[in-house]
This record gives structure tokens, C-alpha cells and sequence, in this order.
């Protein structure tokens, strides 16, 4: 069970004990392969032949022909999904590196109140302040709009992104800012030329959670926008489903679904160390 | 210089007090932008949604005044109210279970690091990564009975996997499980890895089994994080609404509306009624905290019990 004893157990590895782990192999074998075949199967699936697609003779990307000419034209969907994804990622970082400078750093009436103000956004079902969100965001012109949902997106991500920072400030010396304060740089100077390098991985983390939720959200484009030409792409591949008399082109929707998850798996393989670091933090505690 | 206003000595007191005057002023100029995000897209929506739920809203036409408490009759009396919420529970029960259950069986598993494990580990985190809107859409197809994997097998053998209200159940929760086991895998082994292996050390001395070790040291240790996972899981859960909303529609035979595919189907389906909407999401609110407040209590009482 610890780690000494696993050890010894390696240790003592031979070809009977291998053979005795034999059942081990299958079992985790055959969990990789339940969790990963979803994905492999639909990869190849979107470019093998298939009656009823558009890939019906021979292997190719018919079905991301038809996918790219889906109405707008799919690139002008995933141009939405990435100006709200950016947008959000963008918004979150400034917001959250401000407020937990602010937080780790200053003194100010109503802190605590507003830390945990920002936390309770984790409480409070996300569908519940959407019917409202929805009436606010029309009175100020942003309903309809890709701006509006980005901005929904951000405040979702700040009770994570917000805990994140703060600790991230905290878990740097106070010396490190105050050397360069009494050298006569402000606290934004502080800010900006020492402690933003420091506080770099967690940025990464924020960012890399604000990206994935707002590159797959659904709900929010889902009652946010009417137009069908400012859908993001989550969106526009769940409608593309019902798009000819009703029958579903399920390679186009293979399709749909490799170009939506293939930047989300890229994007966490390359960082995944920097995804576990948000579950290290303990910010779901919050 | 936060320091410095902290604690102010009684020589410098007044050169202090404006110093800290101004670090409490650049405080909230920091903390601003966060502030109005908070009051504008959470605090207020927060308030108007009570607003709403005691108004004649329609979709359309906006605030018509008060008609308090027509909406939440109305919200109690609708014909889906009542199944909505039953199946809502039984789908988190359901879903709480078995990803808490199976993201602590994963966690033991690949709890040591080496090569293969960590392999394991992203194979099974590597679902956590995709949308659940873009997950159910991969289910969609895969239990599709025409283009799936298994559309001959369900030919040759005449089943579905969707077609059955407990088919559409048990089909969604696999989906689930297989995009959030990952995710409470990883919440597990944290939790797991904060565990000193002095205690172990100490089990393996006094000639614990590895199953009393599991018993009687790893799952009272692990209990703040079991009891975490299992809040976000039902939090989670309770208000499910992709998954549903991709794989079945609610079907079949409206055998699976979910809470939140209810307040949408009212606020923009057909109804367009948001002050019913807002009734229904206001009783959600609050039932949500109160749930919580109980998973709280009862996960802080247990450790003085046993």
C-alpha cells in the first residue's frame, strides 16, 4: 500500500510474479481502453466510409466537407468559440490577477466580504441566475451577442480563478514585492515587473480552466444567442444533427465532435501538469 | 508596504494611518474590476431572479407586476414538476454513487506513481478535458442505432440504448461516469497524497492488514475530501441539463426532464414564461442549499460518531 512497501514488492519482481499480476494488466488494460475508445472510435469513424454520410466510398474527410459547409460554414463557428474562449480567458486573467493581488496583498474594508462574495458564485446553480443574466444582459444590448456570453463565462470562472490567484500571491514572499517598492517602483509597477513572473503558472492553470469552460460551454450560447450565425461551436454541431428533413448526419456530427474535443485534449496533454495544480490547490474547496 | 500599514508603530502612527489609508484605497482599486463582475452578473441577477419568481414575466413582453405567489402555483402544478425532481434524485443518487465510488477505486489504483500508472492516469483523465456537450454528442453517436459501434450488435439482439426510459438512464450515466471519473479521480488522489506515510508506517508497525489499513486509517483521513467530492458531485448532478438535453431530449415518453431542462423548456420553450422559470429556479436555490448544508452537517458529525 505505501510506497516502501511497493518498493520491496518491485524488488521482488520475477516472471512468476508477473504472471501472478497477469489479472492486474487486464483489468487496468481494459479500463485505458474503456476511457480512451470512445475517443479513438470516433477519430477514425469521422473519416472511414459509411453509408449515409458524406463519406460513403473509400477513407477521406467528407464529412469535414460537409461539416465546413454547414450553414454559416463551420469556420465562422469555431471563430465565435475562439473569440469567446479568448475573450473569457483574457477577462479572467486580468479581473482575477488584479483581485487576488488585491486580496493577498492589501488591507481594505469589506475584503472578506468580497472573497466570500465571489466564492459563493460556486453555491448558487449556474442555471438559476441564467433566466435573470438573461433579462440584465437584454436591458444592456449584450443578449444576442458573443461579448455577453463571454462575460457570463468570466464570472463563472471567478470564484476558482479568484482563489487561485490569491493563494498564488500568498505563496510568494512579501520581500520580493516590498524590495522593489522601496526601490520606488509603485504597487502596480510591483505588480507588473516582479510578482506577474512569479505568479506565471498559476496564470497558466486560470487560464487553461477559463479556456476549456468557455470553449465547451453550452448552456450559456445555448439561451444567450438567437442568431444562428453567432452560435459557437458546441452549438452549431449539436444543431447540425437535425439538419436535413429531420435524419441525422452522424459523420458530419463525428466530425463536429473531433474538431471540438481535439484543442481540449491537445491543450491538456501539453499542460496537464498545470491542470492538476488547480486540484492542488485545494480552489474546490472553495 | 502592507506590512508596514499592518502594524503601525506608535511613533509612526500618522505617517501609518494615511499609508494605510492609501493601501486600503489601492486595494480596492485592485479589487474593483472583480467587484462589479460579482455585483452585476451575480448579486443582482441573484435578487431579480426572487424578483421574477413573484412576477407576471413573459418572455417577450418583460415585467408585467407582481402576482405573488401565482408562479410558484403554477410552478408546483406543472405536470412535469413533480416527476422532473423525482428523476432529477434518482439520476444523482445514481451518478453520486457510482463516480464516487469508482474515482476512489481509480485513485488506489494508480495512487503510486511509475510509468504505466501514469498512463493510466491520463487515459482516464483525458475525457475530464472534452465539454459535456461535445461527450454526449460522441455518446449520441456511439449509441446511435444506425452509425454506433454497436448498431449491428443491436440490430442482431434488438435492443437500444436510449430507447427505454431506464436504457436513457443508465446510458447518460455511463456517459457521465466516463467523463467525470477522471475529474474525482484526481480530487481523490490529492487527497490521498496528503495523507503522511507516517501513518501508514505506523499501520504497517502495529501489523495492520492492508484492508484494515483502508478501513481504519486511509477512509476516516480521506473524509474531507470524500465529502467534498460528493458536494460537487451532487451540486453537480442536481442540475444536469447537457447531457439530457443532447442524448434523450427529455424522452423517451418525457421520461427524463431534468429540473434545469424544466425552468429552460418553461422560460423558452413553447411557455416563454421566465417568472414561472424564475419560480422553479428560486426552489431549486434553495433546495440546493439546503442539501448542502445537510451533506455538511452530516459529513462533520460522522467522524465523533464512529
Amino acid at each position: 500500500m505505501t510506497i516502501a512497501s511497493r518498493r520491496q514488492d518491485r524488488r521482488m519482481l520475477s516472471i512468476g510474479s508477473l504472471l501472478l499480476r497477469t489479472p492486474y494488466w487486464v483489468l487496468t488494460g481494459g479500463l485505458a481502453l474503456i476511457f480512451l475508445y470512445p475517443l479513438i472510435w470516433t477519430a477514425v469513424s469521422s473519416v472511414a466510409p459509411k453509408a449515409g454520410t458524406s463519406q460513403v466510398n473509400g477513407w477521406g474527410f467528407g464529412n469535414y466537407v460537409t461539416l465546413g459547409n454547414y450553414q454559416a460554414g463551420i469556420v465562422q463557428y469555431f471563430a465565435n468559440s475562439v473569440f469567446v474562449s479568448l475573450l473569457t480567458v483574457v477577462l479572467t486573467l486580468v479581473i482575477s490577477l488584479l483581485g487576488g493581488y488585491a486580496f493577498a496583498r492589501f488591507r481594505f474594508p469589506g475584503k472578506n466580504l468580497l472573497f466570500l462574495g465571489t466564492l459563493a458564485i460556486l453555491m448558487v446553480p449556474y442555471a438559476t441566475v441564467l433566466i435573470p443574466l438573461y433579462v440584465i444582459l437584454t436591458a444592456v444590448g449584450l443578449q444576442n451577442t458573443l461579448v455577453g456570453v463571454a462575460l457570463v463565462m468570466t464570472m463563472f470562472q471567478l470564484p476558482f480563478a479568484t482563489f487561485m490567484m490569491r493563494i498564488g500571491f500568498e505563496s510568494i514572499p512579501r520581500e520580493l514585492d516590498e524590495a522593489a517598492m522601496v526601490d520606488g517602483a509603485s504597487s502596480f509597477g510591483a505588480l507588473w515587473h516582479v510578482l506577474i513572473p512569479a505568479v506565471k503558472p498559476s496564470m497558466i492553470t486560470v487560464g487553461l480552466f477559463a479556456f476549456l469552460a468557455a470553449w465547451n460551454d453550452f448552456i450559456a450560447p445555448l439561451i444567450l444567442i438567437n442568431d444562428s450565425d453567432k452560435f459557437t461551436l458546441p452549438l452549431a454541431v449539436a444543431n447540425l444533427r437535425v439538419q436535413v428533413q429531420g435524419i441525422v448526419d452522424y459523420g458530419a456530427t463525428e466530425a463536429g465532435v473531433v474538431v471540438l474535443a481535439l484543442p481540449c485534449i491537445v491543450l491538456f496533454l501539453v499542460l496537464q501538469r498545470h491542470y492538476v495544480r488547480g486540484f492542488l490547490s485545494g480552489a474546490f474547496k472553495g | 508596504m502592507s506590512v508596514i500599514a499592518d502594524a503601525p508603530t506608535k511613533r509612526g502612527s500618522r505617517f501609518s494611518t494615511t499609508r494605510s489609508r492609501r493601501s486600503a484605497l489601492q486595494g480596492w482599486a485592485y479589487a474593483a474590476p472583480t467587484a462589479i463582475f460579482v455585483l452585476v452578473l451575480f448579486v443582482i441577477p441573484l435578487l431579480l431572479v426572487f424578483q421574477m419568481s413573484g412576477s407576471n414575466w413573459p418572455l417577450l413582453s418583460g415585467n408585467q407586476g407582481v402576482n405573488f405567489p401565482s408562479n410558484y402555483q403554477k410552478a408546483v402544478t406543472n405536470r412535469f414538476f413533480v416527476d422532473s425532481i423525482v428523476f432529477t434524485l434518482k439520476y444523482t443518487v445514481l451518478a453520486t454513487v457510482l463516480l464516487i465510488g469508482l474515482g476512489l477505486g481509480l485513485a488506489l489504483l494508480v495512487q503510486e506513481s511509475s510509468r504505466w500508472k501514469g498512463f493510466l492516469r491520463t487515459a482516464f483523465l483525458i475525457p475530464s478535458a472534452l465539454g459535456l456537450a461535445s461527450a454526449s454528442l460522441l455518446f449520441y453517436v456511439l449509441y446511435s442505432p444506425f452509425a454506433g459501434p454497436f448498431a449491428e450488435l443491436m440490430k442482431s439482439w434488438g435492443f437500444t440504448f436510449l430507447g427505454t426510459p431506464n436504457g436513457a438512464l443508465f446510458s447518460t450515466v455511463f456517459l457521465i461516469v466516463w467523463r467525470f471519473a477522471g475529474f474525482y479521480m484526481l480530487l481523490i488522489l490529492v487527497g490521498l497524497q496528503g495523507i503522511p506515510d507516517e501513518v501508514y508506517e505506523a499501520a504497517r508497525i502495529d501489523g495492520a492488514s492492508r484492508r484494515q489499513t483502508f478501513t481504519w486509517v486511509t477512509l476516516p483521513l480521506l473524509k474531507p475530501t470524500l465529502a467534498l467530492a460528493t458536494v460537487l458531485c451532487v451540486t453537480g448532478s442536481l442540475l444536469a441539463f447537457e447531457q439530457f438535453y443532447i442524448l434523450t431530449k427529455g424522452g423517451p415518453d418525457n421520461s427524463t426532464i431534468t429540473v434545469v431542462q424544466l425552468i429552460y423548456n418553461v422560460a423558452f420553450q413553447g411557455q416563454n414564461d421566465l417568472g414561472i422559470a424564475a419560480a422553479i429556479s428560486v426552489i431549486v436555490l434553495v433546495a440546493l442549499v439546503i442539501i448542502n448544508i445537510a451533506q455538511i452537517r452530516s459529513f462533520r458529525r460522522a467522524p465523533e460518531e464512529s
